[in-house]
């Protein structure tokens, strides 16, 4: 049993590689339909996954890669060619044999859908019509001729037995009608022997030999092999430990000045050195692991759109840390389906505007200042800061009085703000506004930043910056009531020291909350000994410094102590019963030993905001989007989850439930659990704000919402209380799965976005419910992704 | 009849003890890291040859009297789901051998939270051990 389940393992993992790799090489293909070593390719994997699936007993899977072969096969012999139509159904094979690859990884068996109509359509465009210039009867020697690169004429012409202009007229022949192979027609011209055909074609079967034989794609696969990441982890660690051994020995070394032990130690500090830079490496990945899915992507949404995208990839060899790597992932996909249906516009227009019908989309990738740049450009119609600031205006992003103070920068990236969506109408690509803001809290939670510059008409450019890898990050340590701490750098716009009249006169009063006057702009400003309840420790000199940082997209000065240094960390995780503190975003070890601790600056922020409420409060909570409205003080089911106050509708509220922790059974990454007969899907609350939540408990707080025979479960820590807010008390938030804030009881409770939650828990929810069209359901699919 | 291992050390005048198995490493009071906002126990980082480390001081935890000022504890590491925590205490003692025979179920005069993160006494010659559940005693932060 085990070696079948090794066997099985084997499969798969190498099935999922080459079905990426079929991705791409029908993408190709279908650019270039004449190259036969891609459709050799095409053709091998199939084969191997058909022949593979009926060793290991998949039936389905191996009828559904017989059918794909059979297409395949008439492709190759040339009795069929490549049209988008055949590539679009190959494609769904491709896809169909991953959905039976992941039920039989997360089962142990095949799915049990029912994949007849795709297999009618697959065995319908087998039949239909031959390609142009070859009757079905007499397709083989003009077959070889449309699969091999090297055409029969040209051979001849090689061999100098005719000129171009006789294999033009020939070839001119065959288009209007005549269905006799290439060869023929010159025989039949005069204009070469029947033993001179006979030696090109013998050439052009010897040229297509090798081509098959040498099978170049997989040939990089000898050179490496498979590790387990946990290995790599481990090694990790243990070079983190050798290199702090390394440097108490260097310092024994040098103290002692016994000549043969210094020689030895510094050839120790060497090759510990060139170690721990290995072993880093290995960790290292090129971007285009991720790439590579891409140009299917835009091929698949260029033909929904009716939309011509030219993809072009560059610094494709560009490393990034391979944790980095999947969290960047599905924001740049996302990024890059809405380059092509918001950003490219359609043939039409492009041509209207005096560009060519296809559009570019580049995606550029480069090493800058120990970041990883990533950019998205395409020469779409652009962003036009008007059209924006109405949208934001309208959907109630910001109020007019905030649009006034921005620069059009900063109303471009407006469109990164939840609830925020410019698609004139909605698609099932995107344009629910629930896009661009989850590639920013995405790209944000690794310590990168997302940035937007467009120019109208002409071109819209995503700029993306993130940290090379999370283990090793520059940071700028500070002083704080005799503690240290590290600022990520990413996070760190300028630093101000101001002295003397400036540090008594410049921090100003508005309404209580402390701001700095910073060339003009107010900014807010924060102590950090007063966010993190420290009692203020002597402050050393008179000078006030001020670390300008930028979280989300609200800028704010944090005052601290004094200013130490920047070096470069090494981010070490909190243990289990720091998590919930959420202020800090790790620890690390200075260079004396003593252990700091990473500040968390979009944390910090919050618990400022809460605790200058003026920031919080002001404009209307008016989301556009179906969100539920939460007009008029209504009363909140308050609960807790992690160490926010969170208020829940009580409209909502259907029911509250204990679940014991153990019968919650989860499939693949979705928890369920039964409930009165039904299964009841979950989501954990602390996954939708995305903070940390101790858990653990063996019973899990449930809320039940229902909605006719659907229902959903949302688990928070704690329910406190049940409250009404203070009137006109309304706050936005940014915060993901945040509707707004208010206060309730006197203190800054955040309102939860009630759509967010259920949709993160059954993403068919509400298109189930109101049984709208399947747009709603792909919509949401897009978000639910994007959320997890 | 079981036999068992327990390090033993002592918290305000209480004697504690942990399965040997559980103990990584006892070592002398470390220079500490000060977490503001956490929860009570927690009593800061220490870095542990490379590896930070949460302190979590036993007398806050258990509710007993703070520690003398100059008074410096002792960190016994603990492996709780492949994490390491140190336990702050005051004074380390020999390793005991007990039985199952000696194990009686936490004693009546115990109250609150040390009755909550005892798991039971064994019964010594000249007194008494209490067998000290290391789990909640590091999962239960926050619990006050």
């Amino acid at each position: 049993m085990e070696d079948t389940d090794e066997i099985v393992r084997e499969f798969l993992t190498e099935s999922q590689e080459n079905l990426d790799q079929l991705d791409r090489d029908l993408v190709a293909l279908e650019a270039d339909p004449s190259s036969s070593a891609l459709l050799q390719s095409v053709f091998r994997t199939i084969h191997t996954i058909k022949g593979t699936s009926g060793f290991l007993g998949f039936g389905n899977l191996e009828s559904l890669t017989h059918v794909g072969e059979s297409l395949l096969a008439k492709m190759r012999d040339g009795s069929l060619t490549l049209t988008q139509e055949r590539t679009t159904v190959l494609l769904e094979l491709v896809d169909a044999i991953r959905e039976i690859l992941e039920s039989i990884a997360v089962s142990g068996a095949e799915d049990a859908c029912d994949r007849t109509a795709l297999v009618r359509r697959i065995s319908d465009l087998q039949v239909s019509e031959a390609p142009a210039g070859a009757a079905p009867g007499v397709a083989d020697e003009a077959a070889e001729t449309a699969a091999t690169t090297q055409r029969i004429g040209e051979i001849l012409e090689a061999h100098e037995v005719v000129d171009s202009t006789d294999v033009t007229v020939a070839v001119l022949e065959q288009q209007l009608g005549d269905d006799r192979p290439l060869g023929e027609i010159l025989i039949a011209h005069g204009q070469a022997t029947a033993d001179q055909v006979a030696d090109a074609l013998a050439a052009q079967e010897a040229a297509r030999g090798v081509a098959s034989g040498a099978a170049p794609v997989h040939a990089a696969a000898d050179a490496s092999l498979r590790v387990d990441v946990n290995l790599l982890d481990t090694l990790m660690r243990l070079v983190g430990e050798l290199v702090l051994t390394r440097n108490q020995i260097v310092a024994t070394a040098a103290s002692q000045a016994e000549p043969a032990m210094l020689r030895s130690s510094q050839r120790l500090n060497l090759l510990v050195s060139e170690l721990q830079e290995g072993v880093m490496k290995t960790r290292m990945q090129p971007i285009d692991t991720i790439w590579s899915k891409l140009p299917r992507v835009v091929r698949d949404l260029g033909v929904t759109c009716g939309k011509e995208v030219r993809l072009v990839l560059e610094g494709r060899e560009t490393e990034l840390d391979k944790t980095i790597l999947e969290a960047i992932k599905d924001p740049l996909t996302h990024a890059v389906r809405n380059a092509v249906d918001h950003g490219i516009e359609s043939p039409d227009a492009r041509r209207a505007a005096g560009k060519s019908p296809e559009g570019l989309l580049t995606l550029r990738a480069f090493h800058e200042g120990g970041q990883v740049n990533i950019e998205i450009s395409d020469d779409g119609a652009g962003i036009d800061p008007a059209k924006i600031a109405a949208k934001a205006l309208e959907s109630g992003v910001v109020t007019a009085e905030q649009l006034r103070g921005m620069g059009p920068r900063d109303v471009i990236n407006l469109i990164f703000e939840p609830g925020f969506s410019t698609a004139e109408a909605v698609t099932n690509v995107s344009g629910r506004g629930v896009g661009m803001d989850v590639v920013r809290t995405n790209i944000e939670k690794i310590g990168g930043t997302v940035d937007v510059v467009s120019e109208p008409g002409v071109r819209t450019s995503l700029r993306v910056k993130i940290p090379l890898t999370l283990a090793i990050i520059p940071a700028l340590t500070v002083e704080c009531a005799g503690e240290r701490y590290a600022v990520p750098q990413v996070s760190l716009e300028e630093l101000l020291c101001v002295e003397g009249e400036r540090a008594r006169t410049g921090v100003e009063y508005l309404s209580g909350a402390p701001v700095f006057r910073l060339r003009g702009n107010l900014l807010p400003l924060v102590w950090l000994d007063h966010v993190l309840d420290l009692t203020e420790g002597p402050h050393v000199d008179d000078a006030v410094y001020i670390l300008v940082l930028q979280a989300e997209s609200h800028r704010f000065g944090l005052v601290v102590d004094r200013v130490l240094n920047t070096e470069e960390i090494v981010v070490k995780p909190l243990s289990r019963q720091l998590k919930g503190v959420g202020t800090y975003a790790g620890a690390t070890i200075l260079g004396d030993g003593r252990v700091a601790l990473i500040l968390d600056v979009r944390a910090l922020a919050r618990r400022a905001h809460i605790v200058s409420e003026g920031d919080a409060l002001g404009g209307p909570t008016a989301h556009g989007e179906e969100s539920i409205r939460l007009d008029g003080p209504e009363p909140l089911l308050v609960v807790a989850v992690g160490e926010r106050r969170v208020g829940v509708p009580l409209s909502m509220v259907t029911r509250l439930e204990d679940i014991p922790t153990s019968s919650v059974e989860r499939v693949g990454q979705r928890e369920l659990v039964q409930y009165r007969g039904n299964l009841l899907p979950l989501a954990r609350l602390s996954h939708v704000l995305g903070v940390h939540s101790g858990g653990g408990d063996d019973k899990l707080k449930v809320i039940v919402y229902s909605q006719g025979q659907r229902s959903v479960g949302l688990i928070v820590d704690a329910v406190l209380d049940i409250a009404t807010e203070t009137p006109r008390s309304r706050g936005d938030a940014n915060e993901h799965g945040v509707a707004g804030m208010a206060v309730v009881q006197e203190r800054v409770t955040e309102l939860l976005d009630m759509e967010q939650a259920i949709v993160a828990a059954d993403p068919r929810f509400f298109s189930a419910v109101a049984a709208s069209g399947a747009a709603d359901v792909s919509g949401y699919e897009t978000y639910a992704e994007l959320g997890a | 009849m079981e036999a068992r291992q327990l390090t033993t050390f002592t918290v305000d005048g209480l004697l504690f003890g942990v399965e040997v198995h559980r103990v990584q490493e006892v070592i002398r009071c470390q220079e500490m890291t000060t977490v503001p906002l956490a929860v009570e126990g927690v009593a800061g980082l220490i870095n542990l040859r490379g590896e930070v480390v949460t302190a979590i001081d036993m007398r806050t935890q258990l509710g007993l009297a703070p520690r003398a000022d100059g008074e410096m504890p002792m960190n016994v590491v603990v492996r709780v789901d492949d994490e390491s925590v140190s336990l702050l205490v005051d004074a380390i003692g020999d390793v005991a051998n007990v039985t199952s025979e000696q194990f009686e179920e936490p004693p009546e005069t115990m109250t609150g939270v040390a009755a909550a993160l005892t798991l039971g006494a064994y019964k010594l010659d000249d007194r008494l051990l209490l067998a000290l559940d290391v789990d909640r005693a590091t999962s239960a932060v926050g619990v006050k």
